[in-house]
């Protein structure tokens, strides 16, 4: 469904993003790992235009984006990590406009409006200012917004940053559900917990280069003792128990990253 | 899609102007209650209203006929307000500010002034006492004097007795004057001739010779019921001024966006650049062009400012000025980093140009080479085109140039945006 090849990304001297390829499969959700400047957000800046790539392409079900106005970007949804969302309008108005930009008008976006309320559990708040709002009921409501116009791939760029456990549990169950509909989610998180729950595959990055791509049970596999010679999984807890917090700082190391 | 996109982007804008009821209010008062002071100051004279008077204070030291005749030749002029303290008294009255000018008449004037009038002696001097920060004042009571004393001392030399003796004595004293035989015999044949018609005149009652002029003012407004109203310049001007402040509230919209994140949701939507530039620039015409009217229509109903010119032409001047403010203002969003540090720079750029172009004080008060500067600010053209649609009368046809130049600054203002714009969001 969403094809991501050898993209490149240059910020004056700095490579954010250097020959990164994966995929995201209808009904798969693909947790997207690494630590602060790795180039998660570019790549996801890039599949969602926001970035223009420097070589390399993105295509959605095969087709790639040809402009800011191509009807295919119809077929993907972003859910920012920051809480894009007006304050001073009501749940309903913003979701409204949201809506609007893929083209919803008239009854079909009001079925969308109250069909993604529901999803997020917010119908009985959908005229109150998004203001007097919780963090975990604005997260709820940005994850609505992208979601209004039923895109068949979901870009969410950390979307439980600062948001209670219910909310969070409440987020995971929106997303299990969206992935038994068949819509593929690519899903960028600094907890790896979230990723081990959610996560069908996994693709660590860092330095703007893909480090691994594999299931969970893949990425122990590729890290058992004897695999490379080496015997970093025995170091890391033992057979069959690695977390995947350990695998990704055996991959990325132990430096601060700022 | 593109046209519900658009729609949607700019009910948005509307409903967000409109959601903060405090800044609306504020939005339409702030330039109301601001214009009101300005119209009040600079709304000119009718013929309910007395005229704003330079104060003076006159210290009369000589009491001779023609000291007396300027001072009351100046209580008379409608343009000053005078009062006739001791001298110490008006030195003090200027330095607290209560007079712009002190006007001392030194003791003799009367007798130097009509004698060095036919040649004969050295000119008396008038000090003016002024206060230093109302120089305009000084030069406007400077004119009205001379204009006094020139009466005064040409009534009393042809006419008064002050001014028979002058010419009697001046005549008994020419075979001694230093002047040469031919210009001496010259000012005898006058001065004989000034006698003989102040002999007729004693006999006919009234002076020989008269100022040779009247004066009739007549304001040329927008027709002959017309007066001028000072509120429809400052309203204009105000409206101006706040109509681009609300065009940075269009730029710190977008920034904000930006930082919010809420921009890359427009980013990530299959719309084009320039729906997403044009409908900003529709929610902001929109929202600068009803700052605009909702001023005019104030200034219509409280202080009976009228479009004496043409309608559609005043219309077509709002209409070019809004679209040239929402420009602008996108134009700010554009160059601007952050929401805080960009408002600074551009409420700075606004002040600047709603005052070079007139929006606080005419622009007929400036300096020559001002005026023709000016030309290249918007607010010049946009407040002079306001001005021929309402008070100065004028015709559909003085309302294309504004226009055109202001829909000529909308596009300059688009195009630097479009080269500017950051688009990508990384």
């Amino acid at each position: 469904m969403l094809a991501i090849t050898n993209l490149h990304k240059s910020f004056a001297a700095i490579r954010a993003v250097d020959g990164v390829s994966f995929g995201v499969e209808p009904g798969q959700l693909v947790g997207l790992l690494g630590p602060n400047g790795a180039g998660k957000t570019t790549t996801v800046s890039m599949i969602a235009g926001l970035v223009t790539p420097d070589q390399g392409s993105v295509t959605i079900a095969g087709v790639a984006v040809s402009s800011d106005s191509d009807p295919v970007k119809r077929r993907l949804g972003l859910v920012p990590q920051d809480l894009a969302l007006y304050d001073e309008l009501t749940a309903r108005a913003n979701l409204r406009l949201f809506g609007s930009l893929y083209g919803l008008s008239g009854e079909a976006l009001d079925r969308a409006i109250g069909s993604s309320l529901t999803l997020v559990g917010l119908s009985d708040r959908a005229d109150d200012r998004v203001k007097t709002f919780s963090g975990g009921m604005k997260r709820r409501l940005n994850l609505a917004a992208g979601l209004l116009h039923d895109p068949d791939i979901v870009l969410l760029d950390e979307p439980t940053v600062g948001v209670d456990p219910q909310s969070r549990n409440a987020i995971f169950d929106n997303l299990e559900q969206l992935k038994s509909r068949g819509k593929a989610l690519l899903y960028t998180t600094h907890y790896m917990e979230e990723a081990e729950r959610l996560a069908d595959r996994i693709v660590i990055m860092d330095h703007g280069r893909v480090l691994a791509n594999d299931t969970l049970s893949g990425l122990r596999a590729r890290m058992a003792p004897g695999a490379d010679g080496k015997t970093r999984l025995a170091e890391a807890g033992g057979e069959g128990g690695a977390s995947l917090e350990t695998l990704f700082l055996t991959l990325t190391g132990r430096n601060l990253r700022d | 899609m593109g046209l519900t996109a658009f729609l949607a982007l700019v009910r948005k804008d509307l409903q967000l102007f409109f959601s903060d009821r405090r800044s609306v209010i504020l939005t339409f008062a702030v330039p109301i209650a601001i214009a009101s002071f300005f119209g009040s100051i600079f709304r000119g004279s009718s013929d309910n209203d007395e005229p704003a008077k330079i104060s003076i204070a006159i210290v009369d030291r000589d009491g001779s006929a023609i000291s007396k005749a300027i001072v009351s030749g100046i209580h008379a002029d409608k343009s000053l307000a005078t009062s006739m303290p001791a001298l110490d008294q008006a030195r003090a009255a200027v330095q607290r500010g209560d007079v712009a000018v002190a006007v001392i008449v030194p003791p003799g004037f009367g007798d130097a002034a009509g004698r060095a009038f036919l040649s004969q002696g050295d000119k008396p001097q008038v000090d003016l006492l002024f206060d230093p920060s109302r120089g305009a004042e000084l030069a406007m009571v400077r004119g009205v004097l001379t204009g006094h004393v020139m009466e005064a001392v040409g009534k009393e030399v042809f006419g008064g007795a002050q001014g028979r003796t002058i010419v009697d004595e001046t005549l008994r004293q020419l075979d001694s004057s230093a002047l040469p035989a031919g210009t001496r015999d010259t000012l005898r044949t006058l001065l004989q001739s000034v006698q003989q018609l102040n002999q007729q005149s004693g006999q006919t009652g009234g002076p020989a010779i008269a100022v040779p002029f009247r004066v009739k003012e007549d304001a040329v407004t927008g027709g002959a019921n017309t007066q001028y109203n000072g509120y429809a310049h400052s309203f204009a001007g105000m409206g101006i001024q706040f109509l681009l402040f609300a065009a940075i509230e269009l730029a710190m919209g977008i920034l904000i966006e930006r930082q919010l994140g809420i921009w890359k949701r427009f980013r990530s939507a299959p719309l084009s650049r320039f729906t997403l530039l044009a409908a900003r620039g529709a929610s902001g015409t929109i929202i600068t062009l009803l700052t605009l009217l909702v001023s005019f229509a104030f200034a219509m109903i409280v202080f009976g400012v009228k479009i004496h010119g043409s309608v559609i032409g005043f219309a077509a001047i709002a209409v070019a000025c809004s679209i040239m403010a929402a420009t602008f203002g996108l134009f700010v969003a554009a160059l601007g980093k952050t929401a805080a540090a960009t408002r600074r720079v551009a409420t700075f750029a606004v002040l600047i140009m709603v005052m070079l172009g007139g929006a606080w004080v005419p622009s007929f008060i400036f300096p020559a080479w001002l005026q023709r500067i000016t030309v290249v600010i918007p607010a010049r053209w946009a407040v002079d085109g306001l001005d021929a649609m309402t008070w100065r009368g004028l015709g559909l046809d003085a309302a294309i140039m504004p226009t055109l130049v202001l829909l000529g600054f909308a596009v300059l203002f688009g195009v630097l945006t479009v080269v500017k714009f950051r688009w990508e969001e990384a």
